[in-house]
């Protein structure tokens, strides 16, 4: 396999971003800028508004006011959700599937039939043997894995993960974990949210914490968990509730 | 005397007989009933697809109607084909009226509604549970259709199906546009009318019993491959 070299991730703005759904204020105004290629973890309570955010910030959903762009062409990009959303054929056919709808391979792909790059996403995953398998009686740590194996297709330079791994076990953590850790490793931003403390420690580089719809940190990684500056992220580290 | 008894051998003997008039009626049933599900399908399904996926003004009036569509009295749909390709009517040139084309045309105004309300209850269900990732792939509206359909394809079986015994149990339109004519526009439940009226009562219940068993056929073999399919795929 050939050693590729990513091109630098562009930088995504947020400008004033608020979220209003039906009167009640879901996202305070939010100015942020995810620059460079991090592992960028959202964090807070539930119903803080991380998922929100992080839909917003892949155009899922559009702001009530505010602005939310790409200092430049906005890069490939993909999410990974809490419950995995496969389409309900083959895992094999699940894969094949994104591949005809768009993107370019990826560049170590290049060159083989579509069939032939989803069998190589399913083999990096350890789905293999699955393939033909219905992709949704999969367990739930396979389907998620398939669901990484689908974004890993999309060659994304953005890839967002909703609490990935909130309804698995241990092992298919683990899993989940090195996965995100190898599409870091291959150029790949990510940005995740979770409310396992353990997972942030693990995976985070900076770290956004959202309490009650507002953005009160932005800081590193050891900065946010050493020297926390809100009382809120305080409580939240130490594992108190807060309000 | 009627008793089930003569019902069902008479049943019996017009199969055993295969009589070539009969053959005909059945064919020509099934070819009218099957062309006007396929026309219907063809239409309907993207047509209920859309609406699942567009907001748009006036798109409550237009589910409410097809909804309402569905329990269109077949002689009402017969009226108005019949009233249209008349002699005297806007599409009179074209010479259809009684014959099998105009029992295809008003069996498609009876079905159409049925599957485009059925298709669109199914595929927004759908669209809820993928919107999502969808929109992540970054896929358009229309673009989505097809994954949609193809997606929600064991549930859209039953909706067909659902078509198909609409227009295979119908007699109202296709007398009215058919004319119910021998050798041309007879079908199984023209005949069946014109059967009983007769007095010709065991042969009614005959061709009832013979109509049953095909619609019976043919949603057996939907029903095989559909759940052979989902065993295979999930």
């Amino acid at each position: 396999m050939t050693i590729y070299q990513a091109p630098p991730v562009a930088t995504l703005q947020l400008e004033n971003v608020s979220f209003v759904h039906r009167g009640s204020t879901l996202l305070k105004p939010t100015t942020l800028q995810l620059a460079g290629c991090h592992r960028t973890l959202i964090m807070g309570p539930n119903g803080a508004g991380k998922s929100l955010l992080m839909r917003l910030s892949h155009g899922l959903l559009t702001p009530t006011s505010g602005s939310v762009h790409w200092q430049s062409e906005p890069p490939a990009q993909a999410m990974v959700f809490q419950r995995p959303v496969l389409l309900r054929r083959s895992a094999l056919d699940n894969l094949t599937y994104v591949l005809a709808i768009n993107n370019p391979p990826r560049p170590e792909l290049k060159g083989l039939s579509r069939k032939a790059q989803a069998m190589s996403a399913l083999e990096k995953f350890g789905l293999a043997p699955l393939a033909k398998r219905p992709a949704r009686v999969l367990s739930g740590g396979e389907q998620q894995r398939l669901a990484l194996a689908r974004a890993w297709l999309l060659n994304p330079r953005v890839l967002f993960l909703d609490e990935p791994t909130s309804a698995l076990d241990p092992a298919a953590i683990k899993a989940v974990e090195d996965a995100v850790l190898e599409f870091h490793h291959s150029g790949t931003r990510i940005v995740m949210t979770t409310h396992d403390l353990h997972q942030a420690r693990r995976l985070a580089n900076d770290v956004l914490f959202l309490h009650n719809g507002e953005l009160l940190e932005h800081t590193p990684a050891n900065v946010f968990f050493t020297a926390p500056s809100s009382p809120e992220a305080g409580a939240f580290i130490r594992g108190e509730l807060v309000w | 005397m009627l008793t089930s008894d003569n019902a069902f051998s008479t049943a019996l003997a017009l199969i055993m007989s295969m009589d070539s008039a009969l053959i005909s009626i059945v064919m020509l049933s099934l070819q009218v009933s099957l062309m006007a599900v396929f026309i219907a399908s063809l239409l309907a399904l993207p047509l209920g697809a859309a609406l699942a996926l567009w907001r748009f003004p006036g798109r409550n009036v237009v589910i409410v109607a097809l909804n309402a569509l569905m329990g269109l009295p077949p002689v009402v749909a017969g009226l108005c084909v019949y009233l249209l390709l008349s002699r005297a009517g806007p599409l009179g040139e074209w010479g259809l009226l009684f014959t099998p084309t105009a029992m295809v045309i008003a069996q498609v105004i009876l079905v159409l509604p049925i599957i485009a309300a059925l298709t669109r209850q199914q595929v927004e269900a759908l669209h809820g549970e993928y919107a999502e990732q969808l929109n992540s792939f970054g896929l358009t509206r229309s673009r989505m259709i097809p994954t949609l359909l193809w997606d929600a394809r064991f549930a859209l079986m039953t909706v067909i199906l659902a078509g198909f015994g609409r227009a295979s149990a119908e007699v109202g339109a296709v007398m009215i546009v058919g004319g119910n004519i021998d050798g041309v526009t007879r079908v199984m439940t023209t005949s069946i009318v014109l059967e009983t009226s007769k007095g010709n009562l065991p042969m009614a219940l005959g061709l009832g019993i013979i109509l049953l068993g095909l619609v019976t056929m043919i949603n057996a073999i939907a029903h095989v491959i559909g759940e052979t399919a989902k065993r295979r795929l999930g």
